[in-house]
């Protein structure tokens, strides 16, 4: 290996100081993007889906009806604000700051996404009391089929940041946990992203096409 | 009855039991039907029984069900894929027997047919092809390329608890409701809720679901084992042809088994939820469900294809004594067939209305397929030429697979041209084609694989006769079988028919059940030759590891191999290493020092996950919500604990490795090197003497 060991997975690595932590994460976090990848796959096809049903509304409610554009840009702040949230705890991680530290922006990360899967599910309940049900038609069947996909994966990202919190205070910043928090950060990115084709193709395709 | 409004047990009450229509109804049919859940449930006692009388229980649970060691995992996967193979063939049998009793009805009732082809195409593409190939690439891919196990030893053993449980739903389905009637391939509207309200298309769902899980899992872990587990000096272009072809089809898993996730889950959507992805009102489209599910459908049969095609590398180069030949171009061709194999899905459905230039444009794309196919086959063909040729049981697969799979090949290349297709699609000629691939190309490779390496994994060779009679009745009996449908499917017989009265197709049907007869020997000659193996396994013992004068590194360490594979980790130099240091004289090396070493230690969580995803599935189905919603948090939570466990390796002393080894180089040092026309003789206790020029 004559190439530094800076660099042995694609993101954000970490130092010279992991010495073992950054070996033992090189596999599993080659892991994790692999995963992504196949992740990814499930949402491109869901979004192939919405994009080939957004005219199979058969007179129910479409997007000008059901899209409420303040609550997405709020979605979209808070979403954004967390991915710079986990971001600087990954660099607490990488510059060998407090574990408080890690901890503290975990929190903040975790109130930010719950904040977000509130926002989405208040706008799910709008959307029903405006008829806009997954049983109405095929545009909505896809719409849900998609959007909440995404909230599932924010939800099962909570859950990993309490997990992980609570095993950073118990068991302490083990190579193991070390290169967990590298994974979920990761995870979390990919969530970002995720969300930035959802508006993009869902919320403003949508208002375009539909 | 909606899904709401269900009782404790939701849908679940005594018609749901085959007994139940046997009393009520008692016909061919019935009985047929309330054998195959007699021989479940007989299975299933019988193994309880035998576990319990020899006291079986507690090493099942220690060394194999909570092992996360790659070989255990391995053969479970085959022990497993074996299982369900016998019920795949004996269900084509009965198919065969039913559609040899016309002209007419037959003897069995429509939908029984019908769940009988669905479940034979479900069964043999995700419980026997899947786990059969994944089981021989989990046994032999850490060997292959000098790891001590794969990358995530727990998520492959939550791999196989999953595909494992979803396997146990079809099993299950047998007993307790039916299975789908919809195919294998459960086309929407069809399987929709309107048309099929049952249980069958359920069943369905969550096994494809759960055991689609289970090999994304795997594939993910044996991309990165090859990736980054090889040992030093084991470059790319060094690495075993069949590593190769694991890469390939573990990035097709990770590629192409979303949609099928994708796919089933929409049609649970709905199914249970009254969604409208695929419903014929309400703006559902059906052909999403097509492109989805053939999306996945054609990468799916060169991610089984290809390891077998890997399969018969080694093992042409093994019993010609040769290098294999043009490894490059088997390399390119490799990559490119699984490349090309995301192009081709459309072929699946030439006649479901899109314009001509379409169809034209994968017609061709699916022809070019064929190039790459065809390159491998001449390599093939040129690693044979002028090698030290012995016909043993792998070699006669291979050379079986060399004949009929062109014959196979060539015939989807017919098919692959979309005004021939819209003569023939929908009739046994495609129902012939499949079969001619996926037997010659993919089944017969896997028994080429348990020949050849079974003396690897259990340090004895199988038996060699009995072998042979298995590699006749298979071949002899697929002919058989499939030649015929080939004429029928010209003359216009569809496909899936339980019924049908041209008396013209009749001797061709009963040549047709002749060859699953002489199939299901096939199938007996396996065990048979299992049973005489194990008898006479003094005779046949190659403990030193080489019996055949292989090439790779797996042969270069004791059979059956130690926990940690390797006392210590190979420096690659060459491709073939092991062959290059037999012929240096350098093989079997003396270590100087030797250190300890970190496995995996057990756990159950791979088990906890099976069972409890057993039981949700099974709740799913029969609308038992509280037990679903029980067994979710139960994963999830198993799953959060199960993270919290710290001490997951175990240390093998670098003393008590020391001394093993060196137990086993002593026995080197004293076996009797034997020459290749002994191999089959007692003496040959796995230490090859090289009789012949190495030719390059």
């Amino acid at each position: 290996m004559k190439r530094a060991p800076s660099h042995s997975y694609p993101g954000i690595n970490l130092g010279e100081g992991h010495a073992s932590a950054h070996k033992a994460s090189e596999v599993v976090t080659f892991g994790f993007w692999v995963f992504l990848m196949s992740d990814l796959v499930y949402f491109g096809l869901m979004f192939a889906i919405y994009i080939t049903m957004i005219d199979a509304q058969v007179g129910g409610p479409g997007p000008h009806e059901l899209f409420d554009l303040k609550s997405i840009f709020a979605q979209t702040l808070i979403l954004l604000t967390s991915s710079l949230t986990v971001g600087l705890a990954m660099l607490a991680l990488k510059y060998n700051l407090p574990r408080a530290r890690i901890v503290l922006w975990f929190g903040v990360t975790l109130v930010l996404g719950l904040s977000f899967l509130v926002l989405e599910i208040r706008d799910f309940i709008n959307m029903a009391e405006l008829g806009g049900m997954p049983q109405r038609s095929g545009f909505l069947s896809a719409y849900y089929g998609l959007v909440p996909l995404h909230g599932l994966h924010v939800a099962a990202g909570c859950i990993w940041l309490i997990v992980l919190g609570l095993q950073l205070r118990i068991m302490g910043m083990t190579d193991l946990v070390i290169s967990r928090v590298v994974r979920l950060a990761l995870f979390w990115h990919f969530l970002d992203l995720i969300w930035i084709g959802i508006i993009t193709i869902v919320y403003f395709g949508g208002l375009a096409y539909g | 009855m909606t899904s709401t409004d269900t009782g404790f047990l939701g849908r679940l009450n005594w018609d749901a039991f085959p007994v139940t229509g046997l009393i009520q109804n008692p016909s061919a049919n019935e009985i047929v039907a309330n054998a195959a859940a007699a021989i479940v449930v007989v299975g299933v006692v019988a193994v309880v029984g035998i576990l319990t009388w020899f006291r079986l229980w507690g090493p099942l649970w220690r060394d194999w069900l909570t092992s996360a060691d790659h070989k255990k995992i391995g053969i479970m996967y085959i022990v497993f894929a074996i299982v369900m193979l016998a019920r795949g063939v004996l269900e084509g049998v009965v198919m065969r027997a039913q559609q040899a009793a016309g002209p007419g009805d037959g003897f069995l009732e429509p939908d029984h047919f019908a769940e009988l082809f669905s479940t034979h195409g479900t069964i043999m593409i995700f419980f026997v092809a899947v786990p059969f190939v994944f089981g021989v690439a989990n046994y032999l891919v850490p060997l292959m390329i000098g790891a001590r196990d794969v990358a995530f030893p727990v998520m492959n053993q939550i791999g196989l608890g999953l595909t494992v449980s979803s396997g146990m739903m079809l099993m299950v389905s047998l007993v307790v409701g039916e299975f789908s009637t919809g195919g294998w391939t459960a086309y929407p509207p069809y399987t929709g809720a309107a048309f099929n309200p049952g249980v069958g298309p359920d069943y369905w769902i969550w096994a494809i679901v759960v055991s689609g899980i289970g090999t994304t899992l795997t594939g993910i872990n044996f991309a990165v084992t090859i990736y980054k587990l090889r040992a030093p000096g084991m470059k790319f272009m060094r690495l075993p042809m069949y590593c190769w072809t694991i890469i390939c089809s573990s990035i097709l898993i990770v590629f192409a088994m979303p949609p099928l996730g994708v796919a089933a889950l929409l049609l649970a959507a709905d199914r249970y939820l009254d969604f409208h992805f695929f419903t014929n009102d309400l703006g559902g489209n059906m052909m999403n469900y097509a492109n989805l599910f053939w999306l996945f459908g054609h990468p799916e049969v060169y991610l089984l294809v290809l390891p077998a095609y890997g399969i018969y590398s080694e093992v042409f180069a093994t019993f010609s004594a040769k290098r294999l030949y043009g490894y490059n171009s088997l390399v390119i061709a490799t990559m490119s067939i699984a490349i090309m194999s995301f192009t081709v899905w459309l072929h699946h459905f030439f006649t479901m209305g899109q314009s001509a230039l379409i169809n034209a444009v994968f017609g061709i794309a699916t022809m070019l397929i064929a190039i790459p196919t065809g390159v491998k086959v001449y390599d093939w063909m040129a690693t044979l030429w002028r090698g030290r040729i012995r016909f043993t049981v792998p070699m006669l697969y291979g050379l079986a697979f060399l004949m009929l799979f062109v014959v196979g090949g060539l015939s989807g290349v017919i098919l692959a041209n979309p005004t021939v297709d819209y003569q023939v699609h929908n009739t046994l000629f495609l129902v012939a084609h499949f079969h001619n691939v996926l037997l010659p190309g993919v089944l017969f490779g896997l028994l080429a694989a348990y020949n050849y390496w079974f003396p690897k994994a259990f340090g004895f060779r199988l038996n060699e006769f009995w072998g042979r009679v298995s590699v006749f009745c298979w071949t002899v009996g697929f002919l058989l079988t499939f030649m015929p449908l080939y004429f029928v499917g010209l003359m216009g017989m569809p496909r899936r028919s339980f019924s049908w009265e041209d008396p013209s197709f009749h001797p061709y049907m009963i040549t047709a059940v002749i060859g699953a007869l002489v199939i299901t020997c096939g199938l007996f000659s396996i065990l048979i030759q299992l049973w005489v193996s194990i008898r006479d396994r003094d005779q046949t013992r190659s403990p030193v590891g080489d019996p055949w004068d292989a090439r790779t590194l797996e042969w270069s360490i004791p059979s059956p191999p130690p926990p940690y594979n390797f006392a210590i980790i190979p420096k690659v130099t060459d491709r073939d290493d092991f062959a290059a240091a037999k012929e240096r004289g350098a093989a079997y090396p003396t270590p100087d020092a030797y250190e300890d070493i970190e496995m995996p230690r057990n756990t159950g969580i791979g088990f906890v996950l099976c069972v409890s995803s057993g039981i949700w599935m099974f709740a799913l189905v029969w609308w038992i919500w509280w037990l679903a919603a029980l067994m979710t948090v139960l994963m999830i939570l198993a799953f959060i604990i199960w993270s919290f466990d710290t001490s997951t390796e175990v240390i093998i002393p670098a003393e008590e490795v020391r001394k093993d080894h060196e137990a086993w180089l002593a026995l080197v040092r004293s076996a009797p090197p034997v020459d290749r026309d002994h191999e089959s003789a007692p003496e040959n206790l796995g230490l090859a003497r090289p009789d012949m020029e190495v030719v390059s």
